[in-house]
This record gives structure tokens, C-alpha cells and sequence, in this order.
């Protein structure tokens, strides 16, 4: 479901990074991709975390674009204790986007292209391989105002923090109706006051 | 006769909208012997549909339809589309309700001889006082079952509850308690008591929470006289030759359009679409809109003084655990200058989930700092500030250019912050903060508002038909058989949260309809 909020869309859809994700052994990890500066592994037509957790197919972005956006989703809401699965699964969307859409497409190749142009200006190789995130995050405050910046942040509002894998790193327990509430839960347990 | 109704049948009152105004109006009727045709433009969930689950029970339940917005307000750049924050459903906003249910004081009811003057302000007096509304507040009180009242206990405090409660004990505060709340801390009226769940914003599950969804509604439909249409969303009010409402049209779900015939019409649809139904209504007898022979229809529009204030501390609160709003601070809700503004507001605790937080902490904000709040939600303690606002002529709702999904022009929700609400949120932030601190904040958030829950003024009562658009019971200043039944009535916002006066103007209401079709003047 989308609803139309004003300046950015909000895409209500339940990314679940366990269903999405694909699960691959560190052995054909390494038969079919080549690891990368942000600690991701890039194939044809997919980008895998390093440790072989997870694997996401990319089927119209470059598996550059995605793991860029990838790291730019950290470098947007950095939380130190979310593996990139939860970043991946957040962005996912635009590739399915991209499909269908040439447009958005080449936004997204345009503004990755822009961030590594950026990166390369200030002497690095390019966006990912940028060693320290207060000089990613100054890249990125550069555009913060473009379409493609707020195409991705507005994204993520949902796409990162409708997780239910982020819920629980965050300490969120979701619904209580079908645990009987919390009224003998813990709805008064504070012991610190 | 019984319901159903036909569309030609002219002798029955037809209410548009079925929240907390048209719903209660519709079963005070029913109850009467009165027969009630309510037009409802969403459909009909009930508790067992509700979702415990941010977003999708938003998109089952919220106004979504094409609204546009302007004026410096900051909801106007982050929710361009989404000024409000309200329910399209049979029970209306009374579904996403918290059920904090504060009477208002004598002294708001006359805010401009109270104030005085107040530059750039329409401020007036209410055409009643609290004394006329008393015997009403009982009744709606009793019917809601607000904990406070009628020998009903308050709720038990939760953990976001008790961090605000020792705050304000530290900071001297002397009225902080688990707040009047139409939530059964005890079974009632055949509705089950509070579990705790922690989303009464998503429709209450237990069915603890007053709704008229499952509440007026049903017992209205029992006796016979009222009939509730889902889905049938009214595009425009028509009236006869001598300028008396005569019927509605209205678009069911298939997409066909009727007519329904009336006796008399209330408009309830909340403080944005019943203005905008009056506007669209526009005729070459009545060229500005029905009722509007003020040109106040749609001006006023009040939604009330808010923020939250969140705040981080060093272990666990747990707060979204339990009621939303699970109490009250009500020490600032005097009428005070020396504070540096007119008017008073109350500090409610409030809660929301991850999904919510991400979008309302800071709209467009990223980055560590938006990030390290986020990590901390385990350790937040939140409020919601609420207080009155200064009705200002510019603030409004017009017609706007966009349509919506009728071809019908949208409603522009246009508002600019009064330079006393703005004093006013100054300060709530600061007592806000400081209730924290008192009990070792390691950060505290001020988080702007967020689209608007409580809309009001837009049709607002007044004893002059220069000054507004209705009189004291709701009734059009211009045309007899035309009623305003919802919190659009209001003259002033007042501090307190404004669904219990609804009810209560709601049940008024109803008794002057009655008198009123009795003596044969409608
Ligand atoms: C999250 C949230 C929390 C809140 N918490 C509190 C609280 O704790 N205390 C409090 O006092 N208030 C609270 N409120 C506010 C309260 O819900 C509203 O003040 C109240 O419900 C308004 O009543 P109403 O009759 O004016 O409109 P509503 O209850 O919104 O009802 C209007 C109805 O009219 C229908 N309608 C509109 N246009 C048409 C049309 N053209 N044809 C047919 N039907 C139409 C709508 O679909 C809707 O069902 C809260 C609101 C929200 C959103
Ligand atoms: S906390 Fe109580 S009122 Fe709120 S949803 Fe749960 S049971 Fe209902």
C-alpha cells in the first residue's frame, strides 16, 4: 500500500529480511563474487554480505548501485549493531522500482555516479571505499536537498524501521493482543525511578 | 417506521460522518424514537479487525483521500498530503483515539473577556457557559465511562506513567495522575477492562476503549431508527426553493450515486470535511456555500497548540508498554500571562512505536543524531503537550485546486502558528524537558507536531450570525434544518482534549433536534 504524504511517498510494505534474502555458503560466495571496500561482495546480479549471511539478487540496478545504496542507507541511519542485511533488505525496493521504471532508474545510477564523483573530488576512490563516515556524511549533506537523496532517505523511513528484525535490535516488541497485553507483562516494571 | 429507509423517505434526519459527533448524535436520536439515516464514508471495523501494527492499521483506517496544504506550518513541508491525522471508518476518529476525556474550564468557555484582546487573534466567547454544559458533561461521562468519574477508578500506571509522575513530583507539580480516560479500568457496559496492550491508537482490541464504532453505533441500530450506510460518501448538501435543506447525494462503494432525502441535516464529518461539504454545496441561492452567510465557514480552523517531548535515559522504560496515554500533568492548564501567553495546556504522556517514531521523531531529519535516539527507544519516556490555540481568521480550510477521487475540489488545510503558540509550545517544551531532567534525562527531544488529531473551529458556534456559522446548539445561523454535530462547532480550542465536549454537545444537540421537530420549526 502507498500513500501519498507530501514530500516523499510512504511505501507501507513489510520487508522482512529473512524471506527476501537469500542464503548462500561462503564457498560459492567466493566461486561467484569479489569482496568490495564496504565489506560487501558484489556478483553478477547480486551483492552478498562478506560473511555469507545473506545474499540479495539485483536484477536491474548494477550490484554497484545497490551496495552504494546499501552503504548510504548506514551512512543515512547508521546503527552500529544492524548487520547490512537489514540496509539491503531496506533498499531493495528500488531495484523492483527500477524495473519497471526508467526514469527512476536513471536517477538512481545518476545520483550513485554523482556520489562517486564527489568522493573522487575529495580524493578517494569512490563512495564506498571512503574510509571514514563523517566524509561520506558530508558527500551526502551536499545533496541532501536532490530528489535522488530524499528518494532514499524517505524510503528508508519504512523500509529500515518497519523491520521487525529492527523492532527487535531496537527493543520494540510489536503486537500484544495475541500475549494478553501487557498488563502482566511488564507495563509497570520500571525499577530504576 | 423502522429502519431501513428509503432514499424518498423525507421525514428522517440525515447525519453525515459517524466519530464521536455524528455517531453519539445518531443513537441520542435513535434513542429518542427518531429515525436516522448516517452516511458513513468508510466501512465498518470492528475490534477483532484491528491490527496491533503501525503502518498497515493506518492504512486500514485513516482519511487518505487528496488534501492539500499551506502556511508556514511545518506539517505543510514534511505531510504536504497529509494535514490530519484522522479515521475514515464507521466510529470515525473515535477508532484511533487515545480517550483522554478533560472537561472544559469555565474561563475558556469565555476565552475573549477572560484574555482580552489578543493581536491577530478572533477570539470570541462561547454562546454558553461550562454551568449549560454540566448536566450534559454528566451524561457523556457516564456514557463513555471515564475512570475519575462516577465512582469509576483510574487506570494503574504504566512505566512511561511513572517516570513523568516522579518528575513531576521533583518539579513540584501537584495535579499529575493516570488521567480521565474513557477506558474501562473495570469491566462495563458490557465492554471488557484495559489489558494493556499499548495501541489504543490502532483501534482497541479488547474493546475497553470507548469508540462509537462498537459502542452508540450498535445501540443505536438496536432500537430500530437508525440506519448506517457504509461507504457512502456524501459529495454535496441540496436544498428546496425556500432555502431549506432538502437531502444529500452521496456515492456508495459501487460508484453509483443517490439521493437520500432529509428532514434535517447534520453535518459531522470533522473540522475539514464538514466545511468543505458546506463549500462544495455552493448554489445560485447560496453562492459561498451553505450556512455561510458570515463567510466563516472553513475560517478559524484550530488545532490545538502541540509537540511532544521524548526523552533518553541511562536504563529501560519500556514505555509503549500499556496505554497510550496512560496520564496527566495538569498544572499548566491555567490561564497564566505572567507565563508570557494566553491560555494553558496539558502534558499527557504519550507513546509511539518504532514505525511512528521514525516518521514523526524529526520528518526529514538523519543521521547519527536521529539515529542514537532511535537506538535508545527502549530507554525513552514520552509526552504529548496539548494546549489552546488562537483561532486566527487566516487559518483555514478552502477549496483547493486538486481534486479528489469524485472530481470534487479538495480541501486546503492552510495554517500559520500564532506568535502565542508559539510562546506557548516554548514553554510546554521547556516544563516538558524539565520534568525529565528532574529524573536524570540523558537527553531530552523536543518533536515537532504532528499532522494534526484534533481539528476544530472551522464551523464555529457563535450568539451573532455575523460571528459565525451556528448557534449554541449546533443549528445553522441561515437555514433551520442544517446542523454542525462535530468538533468544527467550536469557538475556541480551550486546553483540554476535545472529544468529551463533542460527546457533550453531541447529546445537547440531540434534545434541542427533538424539541425542535416536536414544535414542528423544522
Ligand atoms: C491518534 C489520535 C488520538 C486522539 N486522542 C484523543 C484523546 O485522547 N482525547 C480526545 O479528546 N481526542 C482525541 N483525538 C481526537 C478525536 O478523535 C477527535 O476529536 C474526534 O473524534 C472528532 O470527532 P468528530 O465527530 O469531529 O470527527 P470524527 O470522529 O473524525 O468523525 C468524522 C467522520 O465523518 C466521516 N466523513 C467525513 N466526511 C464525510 C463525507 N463527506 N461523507 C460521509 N462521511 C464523511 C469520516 O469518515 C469520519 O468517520 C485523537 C485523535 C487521533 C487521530
Ligand atoms: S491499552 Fe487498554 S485501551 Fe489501549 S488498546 Fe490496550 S486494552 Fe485498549
Amino acid at each position: 500500500m502507498t500513500v501519498n504524504a507530501g514530500e516523499y511517498t510512504l511505501n507501507f510494505v513489510k520487508t522482512q529480511s529473512g524471506n527476501e534474502l537469500v542464503k548462500l555458503t561462503r564457498r560459492q560466495l567466493l566461486q561467484r563474487g569479489l569482496v568490495v571496500g564496504s565489506g560487501l561482495v558484489l556478483g553478477s546480479g547480486f551483492i552478498a554480505g562478506s560473511n555469507a549471511a545473506w545474499a540479495l539478487e539485483v536484477k536491474s540496478l548494477t550490484p554497484q548501485t545497490m551496495a552504494t545504496l546499501v552503504q548510504m542507507a548506514r551512512d543515512i541511519y547508521p546503527h552500529d549493531s544492524f548487520g547490512d542485511d537489514l540496509y539491503a533488505a531496506a533498499v531493495k525496493s528500488h531495484d523492483d522500482t527500477a524495473a519497471s521504471d526508467a526514469e527512476f532508474k536513471t536517477m538512481i545510477e545518476n545520483g550513485v555516479a554523482q556520489l562517486n564523483s564527489l568522493a573522487k573530488a575529495e580524493g578517494h576512490v569512490d563512495y564506498v571505499s571512503t574510509g571514514w563516515e563523517i566524509d561520506r556524511t558530508n558527500i551526502l549533506k551536499s545533496i541532501e536537498s536532490e530528489p535522488f537523496f530524499q528518494t532514499i532517505r524517505g524510503g528508508l523511513v519504512v523500509g529500515l524501521y518497519n523491520q521487525p528484525a529492527v523492532w527487535d535490535k531496537l527493543g520494540y516488541e510489536g503486537a500484544s493482543f495475541e500475549k494478553g497485553g501487557y498488563l502482566e507483562r511488564g507495563f509497570d516494571d520500571i525499577d530504576w525511578l | 417506521m423502522t429502519a431501513p429507509y428509503d432514499l424518498d423517505d423525507n421525514s428522517v434526519v440525515v447525519i453525515i460522518g459517524t466519530g464521536a459527533g455524528g455517531g453519539t448524535l445518531a443513537n441520542e436520536l435513535a434513542q429518542k424514537g427518531i429515525d436516522v439515516v448516517a452516511l458513513e464514508a468508510g466501512g465498518r471495523h470492528l475490534p477483532q479487525d484491528y491490527i496491533n501494527d503501525e503502518w498497515p492499521s493506518f492504512s486500514q483506517l485513516a482519511w487518505t483521500d487528496m488534501r492539500t496544504t499551506s502556511g508556514s506550518w511545518r506539517v505543510a513541508k514534511d505531510f504536504a498530503n497529509l494535514p490530519a491525522w484522522i479515521v475514515k471508518a464507521v466510529g470515525g476518529s473515535t477508532v484511533h483515539w487515545a480517550g483522554a476525556s478533560l472537561r472544559i474550564q469555565d474561563h475558556e468557555f469565555r476565552a475573549k473577556t477572560h484574555y482580552g484582546e489578543v493581536a491577530g487573534a478572533s477570539l470570541q466567547d462561547w454562546p454558553l457557559t461550562l454551568k449549560d454544559l454540566e448536566p450534559y458533561y454528566d451524561k457523556a461521562e457516564d456514557k463513555m465511562g471515564v475512570t475519575r468519574t462516577n465512582g469509576i477508578p483510574g487506570l494503574p500506571g504504566n512505566n512511561n506513567f511513572k517516570v513523568m509522575k516522579a518528575g513531576a513530583d521533583k518539579l513540584g507539580y501537584k495535579n499529575c495522575h493516570t488521567g480521565r480516560m474513557a477506558i474501562n479500568s473495570q469491566p462495563r457496559h458490557d465492554r471488557a477492562s484495559c489489558r494493556q496492550l499499548g495501541f489504543c491508537f490502532q483501534g482497541c482490541k479488547m474493546g475497553a476503549k470507548w469508540s462509537t464504532a462498537y459502542t452508540e453505533i450498535p445501540m443505536g441500530e438496536a432500537t430500530g431508527h437508525l440506519e448506517v450506510r457504509e461507504h457512502a460518501h456524501v459529495l454535496t448538501i441540496e436544498h428546496d426553493a425556500a432555502g431549506k435543506v432538502s437531502g444529500v447525494l452521496y456515492q456508495d462503494k459501487d460508484g453509483n450515486q443517490h439521493v437520500q432525502k432529509a428532514r434535517a441535516v447534520c453535518v459531522a464529518g470533522n473540522s475539514i470535511e464538514s466545511p468543505r461539504l458546506l463549500l462544495n454545496s455552493a448554489s445560485s441561492m447560496f453562492p459561498d456555500g451553505l450556512g455561510n452567510s458570515s463567510g466563516q465557514v472553513g475560517k478559524n480552523y484550530m488545532r490545538h497548540m502541540t509537540g511532544s517531548v521524548y526523552a533518553s535515559f541511562e536504563k529501560p522504560v519500556h514505555m509503549y508498554r500499556g496505554t497510550t496515554m496512560a496520564g496527566i500533568i495538569t498544572d499548566e492548564s491555567k490561564h497564566d500571562p505572567s507565563r508570557g501567553f494566553v491560555g494553558g495546556y496539558e502534558m499527557e504522556t504519550l507513546s509511539i512505536g518504532i514505525p511512528f517514531m521514525a516518521a514523526f521523531l524529526n520528518p526529514g531529519g538523519w543521521g547519527r543524531e536521529f539515529s542514537a535516539t532511535m537506538d535508545s527507544y527502549e530507554n525513552l519516556a514520552g509526552m504529548w503537550l496539548v494546549g489552546e490555540d488562537m483561532p486566527q481568521e487566516s487559518n483555514a480550510i478552502t477549496l483547493s485546486d486538486e481534486k479528489d477521487q469524485f472530481g470534487l475540489a479538495a480541501a486546503n488545510v492552510h495554517f500559520d502558528d500564532h506568535p502565542n503558540d508559539i510562546a506557548m509550545r516554548n514553554h510546554a517544551y521547556k516544563q516538558g524537558m524539565a520534568v525529565y531532567d528532574a529524573v536524570g534525562a540523558t537527553q531530552t527531544h523536543p518533536t515537532p507536531p504532528y499532522p494534526s488529531t484534533h481539528n476544530l473551529g472551522t464551523n464555529r458556534m457563535s450568539a451573532k450570525a455575523s460571528d459565525g456559522v451556528v448557534n449554541k446548539f449546533g443549528q445553522s445561523h441561515d437555514i433551520a434544518n442544517l446542523f454542525v454535530s462535530d468538533g468544527s462547532q467550536f469557538t475556541t480550542g480551550a486546553a483540554e482534549n476535545p472529544t468529551l465536549t463533542i460527546v457533550t454537545l453531541a447529546i445537547r444537540q440531540a434534545d434541542y433536534i427533538a424539541e425542535q421537530m416536536t414544535s414542528k420549526a423544522i
